[in-house]
């Protein structure tokens, strides 16, 4: 694994790229949960249409395999990438996942980390993570990390690690909302030989206003030749607030549960970048930058999600089709919202005619929350390299702000 | 909506824009006049071998190849599959549920859109059914008399009716290529004067259907064949049927639970009864056993829930038989689910890893949804071996000895090159099954 930060924006937040294997990915970048590898809803089929190399990165937890497939079974299909046939992508192991692995810090003790899964409470010791590690071979993976003394059984790991091999080791970094502990913990890890770094222990119902003071001390600290995931932060404020901060790269649990609530995304990329997207104001019952499908409104709606989307869903399904699809309980309904990258496109291409040739492969038939998503951290790439991350952040804060406010006021 | 004219349904749409629908009063003789003058694209019968067929059907939507299966989409979409993902695997046709269809979004609401292929986005051939089975397998205290089915509502529980003229006019709003006349179903199971009343009472069902029928030029109305196990009743209802000069031919209340060996000889007995030139249907059935012995007897259409359904349960249709991947055997079974199958599932994915998904993860019952209906979708079409062809003359020789009416053993090689090359000639889509 190779990383080298191209742009710096003034906060701190910074552009990079992330070369892995033959696979070279821009930053700040988003990475894919995946539910045993492959995405909650797009099977791999549907997968290879979204645009590539920006969806090419998966993250997974190596506890979805606690049942049902044994290590061994893995081992010899050899590892996940074999196992799953998506030879291409880029796999990122992160213990929790926001959504089924969910760390519980209170029975973690000494021994290991425990998560609450479908398969119960597990209690994971260094040494099984390893093993997981080992058996499925992803290209990056984060340490196993526990609230209280994170570099115990970061030097645990470590040990195992020099066995082991493998794909490049992100060290963990908790320490809750302590400011002094997370410093600790950061300095502790930095010193130690790993690829990259994880920030754990986020989006577990802390406030949205401690992050930036948070992020910001434990970056500081941080060498910047090192790239930087986090866990836990989803909305697009909180990416923001991530990247001004130095992140580069961050997982999708936001998309999955925008997915399950029948949510799509609707801001409107293109104008955003450009001015911000007040004029939208007039615009009740949203807040203005997502959309819920199973309105009445939409019964008899036969538009697309969004107009001009060059989305799979956009291209070929109504809106109507997807609110028949959410009111009888259709699985369809969710790939075709999980599914769903837009109107970035044109402006993209604009800026930099190299694109064209990358939309054209990739983006003509693909679907609707994810490559919405993925189009926003390519803005957000674009506003960095072009000194603009800043007044682009400040802008699409507080528009959806405003656009909260309004929905709030008329309701 | 500019984005549905990519998939090409422009074409197929036209003939729905500039309909002049006969009136109402629609008479049989009149019915059989439209049929003939309307024939204009010859299609062939591609291929026999005793009694079965290979051919071609074309619908106002797509030419199908037959013999062919239609998986069940419900609700407009078939569980877990996108309408892309049903034309790369070659489903040629799809089945929707008017009595679902009619609740959720009703039909119309999918009038108002443009019909059920433009709400779907679906290019392809659709066939509806008429809604009474489900009224009589779905929900309590249904009730058949000689106006049609009263059932109670599932949205506020009152008794409501479905009559053979609505379930016509909530098909046309639908849009179909294939509709369904209303009949009287009856399990197979039961016996005694219940099935005499409900055979005669569908021949005069069909009646008040052809009647009620509102586009005749665009979707085309098939007959079905009632009457239980009792080979008499079920030759009054053939008769009575072809008498009415219908675009194709259901035969019904089968797959109900009754034996093989009375399921067969009906099938066998219809087939050999039905005009050769029209399409013959056996409805509700799925298992590829009884798919290849009914094609063989001369059936050309099957439906079933079981491929799809079996699928999100956890089991694969594999040439051996069935593959169940619950089973704790697979959870190290490195091989792929069937090692000669071609599909995007067996191709990448091992036994073991399907078992980890199966029942737990919407993507195992996306994976093996899609695997099982590839399956259906290449079986029975084709590429049969020779050993199979060599065993059905066998036993197409012990099925016709039991039938009664002449089958024709021409014994005409059946070529499999014709079969896959030949481009039917699809003029204008006028809406008629067109059958040869």
């Amino acid at each position: 694994m190779k990383f080298t930060v191209k742009a710096w924006s003034k906060g701190g937040g910074r552009a990079g790229l992330l070369q892995v294997g033959s696979c070279s990915i821009e930053t700040p970048a988003l990475l894919l949960n995946t539910r045993k590898g492959l995405p909650a809803f797009i099977s791999p089929d549907l997968l290879s249409s979204l645009p590539t190399p920006d969806s090419r990165l998966l993250q997974f937890s190596p506890l979805h395999f606690s049942e049902g497939i044994s290590l061994k079974t893995i081992s010899e299909l050899g590892g996940l990438h074999q196992m799953l046939g998506l030879h291409e992508h880029v796999f990122a192991a992160v213990p929790r996942d926001s959504t089924i692995s969910l760390p519980d810090y209170q029975s973690s003790n000494k021994m290991g980390a425990s998560f609450e899964t479908p398969c119960g409470r597990l209690l994971i010791k260094p040494l099984q993570y390893m093993e997981m590690i080992s058996s499925m071979k992803p290209n990056m993976w984060a340490t196993l990390a526990d609230e209280v003394p994170a570099w115990v059984s970061e030097k645990r790991n470590k040990a195992s690690v020099d066995r082991t091999t493998g794909g490049a080791v992100f060290g963990s970094i908790v320490g809750g909302s302590k400011i002094e502990e997370r410093k600790r913990c950061a300095k502790e890890v930095a010193e130690r030989n790993v690829s990259g770094f994880c920030l754990g222990g986020f989006g577990l119902g802390e406030s949205m206003d401690e992050h930036p003071s948070l992020l910001g001390a434990i970056t500081e600290i941080l060498p910047e030749d090192k790239p930087r995931q986090i866990c836990g932060l989803g909305l697009p404020e909180e990416v923001l607030q991530g990247v001004a901060a130095g992140i580069d790269l961050f997982d999708s649990t936001y998309i999955y549960h925008l997915t399950l609530g029948g949510f799509a995304l609707t801001f409107p990329l293109e104008e955003i970048r450009r001015h911000g997207y007040g004029d939208q104001l007039s615009d009740t019952g949203r807040d203005g930058s997502k959309i819920n499908l199973k309105a009445t409104i939409y019964r008899k709606d036969t538009s697309p999600i969004l107009e001009g989307c060059k989305c799979y869903t956009c291209q070929n399904h109504t809106k109507a089709y997807i609110n028949h699809l959410l009111n009888v309980h259709e699985m369809l309904a969710q790939i075709l919202l999980e599914m769903y990258v837009p109107s970035f496109l044109p402006i993209a291409v604009a800026l930099f005619p190299g694109l064209v040739i990358l939309t054209r492969n990739s983006c003509h038939f693909s679907s609707h929350n994810t490559h919405h998503y993925l189009g926003f951290f390519r803005v957000i790439r674009e506003a960095i390299k072009g000194g603009t991350f800043e007044e682009f952040r400040q802008n699409f804060v507080e528009t959806r702000r405003d656009h909260i406010l309004a929905a709030a006021l008329s309701a | 909506m500019e984005y549905i004219s990519s998939y090409g349904l422009a074409e197929t749409s036209a003939p729905l824009t500039n309909p002049k629908p006969p009136p109402p009063k629609f008479n049989l003789r009149l019915a059989a006049a439209v049929a003939g003058a309307k024939v204009q694209a010859a299609a062939v019968i591609l291929g026999r071998f005793n009694r079965a067929r290979a051919a071609q059907l074309t619908l106002p939507h797509f030419v199908c190849q037959t013999p062919l299966f239609m998986p069940v989409g419900t609700q407009g979409t078939i569980k877990g599959l996108t309408t892309s993902q049903l034309e790369e695997i070659g489903c040629q046709i799809i089945l929707g549920n008017t009595y679902h269809l009619a609740l959720r979004p009703t039909s119309e609401l999918i009038d108002e859109l443009g019909g059920l292929h433009n709400f779907m986005n679906w290019p392809r051939a659709l066939l509806t059914d008429s809604g009474g089975f489900q009224m009589v397998s779905l929900l309590h205290l249904a009730d058949i008399t000689e106006k049609g089915v009263t059932f109670q509502s599932p949205v506020d529980g009152k008794p409501m009716l479905l009559t053979p003229e609505e379930s016509i006019q909530i098909q046309n709003r639908i849009g179909a290529d294939i509709i369904m006349a209303l009949d009287d179903v009856v399990k197979t199971t039961i016996t005694g004067p219940r099935i005499e009343e409900a055979m005669y009472r569908t021949l005069r069902w069909i009646d008040r259907c052809i009647a009620a029928h509102k586009r005749p030029h665009e979707q085309n109305l098939f007959g079905i064949v009632q009457g239980g196990l009792d080979p008499v009743l079920r030759d009054i209802c053939v008769k009575g049927l072809v008498e009415r000069d219908l675009p194709g031919y259901a035969i019904g209340g089968l797959a109900g639970g009754e034996d093989k060996d009375s399921f067969w000889r009906v099938v066998a007995q219809c087939t050999a009864a039905l005009p050769e030139d029209k399409p013959r249907y056996v409805m509700g059935v799925g298992y590829p056993l009884d798919i290849v012995v009914c094609s063989a007897l001369g059936a050309d259409m099957y439906d079933c829930v079981y491929p799809t359904r079996t699928a999100r349960f956890g089991t694969a249709l594999i040439p051996e038989g069935v593959l169940k991947l619950k089973h704790q055997a697979m959870s190290n079974d490195t091989r792929p689910i069937d090692p000669t199958c071609e599909c995007m599932v067996c191709k990448n994915y091992s036994r073991a890893y399907i078992h980890c998904l199966v029942t737990k993860d919407a993507m195992g019952s996306q994976l093996l949804s899609y695997r099982n209906l590839f399956y259906m979708m290449k079986f029975p079409k084709g590429d049969v071996p020779q050993w199979v062809c060599n065993a059905m003359e066998v036993a197409g020789i012990d099925i016709s000895l039991c039938c009664t009416s002449s089958c024709h053993p021409k014994l005409f090689v059946n070529d499999q090159k014709l079969l896959y090359t030949k481009k039917a000639h699809i003029e204008d889509g006028n809406g008629e099954a067109i059958y040869t």
